[in-house]
């Protein structure tokens, strides 16, 4: 298969160019819509870095729980507060210069440490059925885990419903 | 050996947590600081897939800290979303600059 490698290296540059053209459309675009709009364009990005790295499952993850669910619900905040909808004055604060620069320099530094160690690096494969490790692994070693992600979600769900509701007033009840 | 070398992902996953360290400073809005946190928690979770394909394939414990992560992040955009319709209502405004009144 001579072409397999090329092919592959070509499908991640793509994912690359969707998932940090997509970031940078995030915290440059002016309508807070578009950086919506282009956050979904970097999740893809992401979703398919998982399906080159062989964890399918969490590709379609990413694509259910991101872009369906956490996309959508900044959407519907977006567009519940109309004047957000609008390309306001500037959405950037008066410490954008110095942000580049903190960033730029975090950029450089992790490069820097990235290039500077050696990875232990295996060229084993995966466990052949991801999906059915990653299920018995849930259920089985990581169900503490599991569980305590299982009340995070609810009490976040609770207090998210708390907080955005309607207060009735006092003298109403 | 794989066909992309593991610090092409590190380096991709060190620029999507750059881009996301700017966008959550540089904001005025509190939703675009969160779509910022969302890029950075992409750039952990990158990373996390990317060590446990090339450093420990055999197991599925970076797929699994990937999920967690995943999950916390549904919870953390759910309860600031609500943080910041409520404060929106209130004060007609998500400019976090504004949002002072426990300084006062």
């Amino acid at each position: 298969m001579p072409f397999e490698i090329p092919f592959v290296q070509i499908v991640w540059w793509a994912m690359t160019a969707c998932a940090i053209g997509g970031a940078i459309g995030v915290v440059s675009s002016n309508n807070l819509f578009h950086s919506a709009l282009f956050l979904v364009l970097s999740l893809f990005g992401v979703a398919g870095y998982y399906v080159l790295l062989s964890a399918g499952f969490l590709a379609v993850v990413q694509l259910m729980v991101y872009i369906g669910a956490i996309v959508i619900l900044v959407l519907f905040a977006i567009m519940f507060s109309r004047r957000m909808m609008k390309p306001t004055e500037d959405e950037m604060n008066r410490q954008w210069l110095v942000s580049v620069i903190v960033a730029a320099a975090l950029f450089s530094w992790l490069i820097v440490v990235v290039n500077s160690v050696s990875w232990p690096v295996t060229s084993a494969a995966p466990t052949a059925d991801t999906v059915l490790q990653l299920g018995l692994a849930f259920l089985g070693s990581y169900l503490i885990p599991f569980l305590v992600v299982g009340v995070l979600l609810s009490a976040a769900l609770i207090g998210a419903i708390f907080l955005a509701r309607e207060k009735v007033e006092a003298e109403e009840i | 050996m794989l066909p992309i070398p593991l610090s092409w992902w590190l380096t991709v996953s060190a620029a999507l947590f750059s881009i996301g360290v700017f966008g959550a400073l540089s904001r005025r809005n509190a939703i675009g600081i969160l779509m910022g946190i969302e890029l950075v928690l992409n750039a952990v979770n990158v990373n996390l897939v990317a060590f446990w394909r090339y450093v420990i394939p055999a197991n599925v414990e970076g797929q699994i800290f990937a999920l967690i992560v995943i999950s916390v992040a549904a919870a953390e955009a759910a309860v600031g979303l609500a943080i910041v319709i409520a404060v929106y209502r209130r004060r007609h405004s998500a400019a976090v600059e504004e949002l002072d009144i426990l300084k006062h």
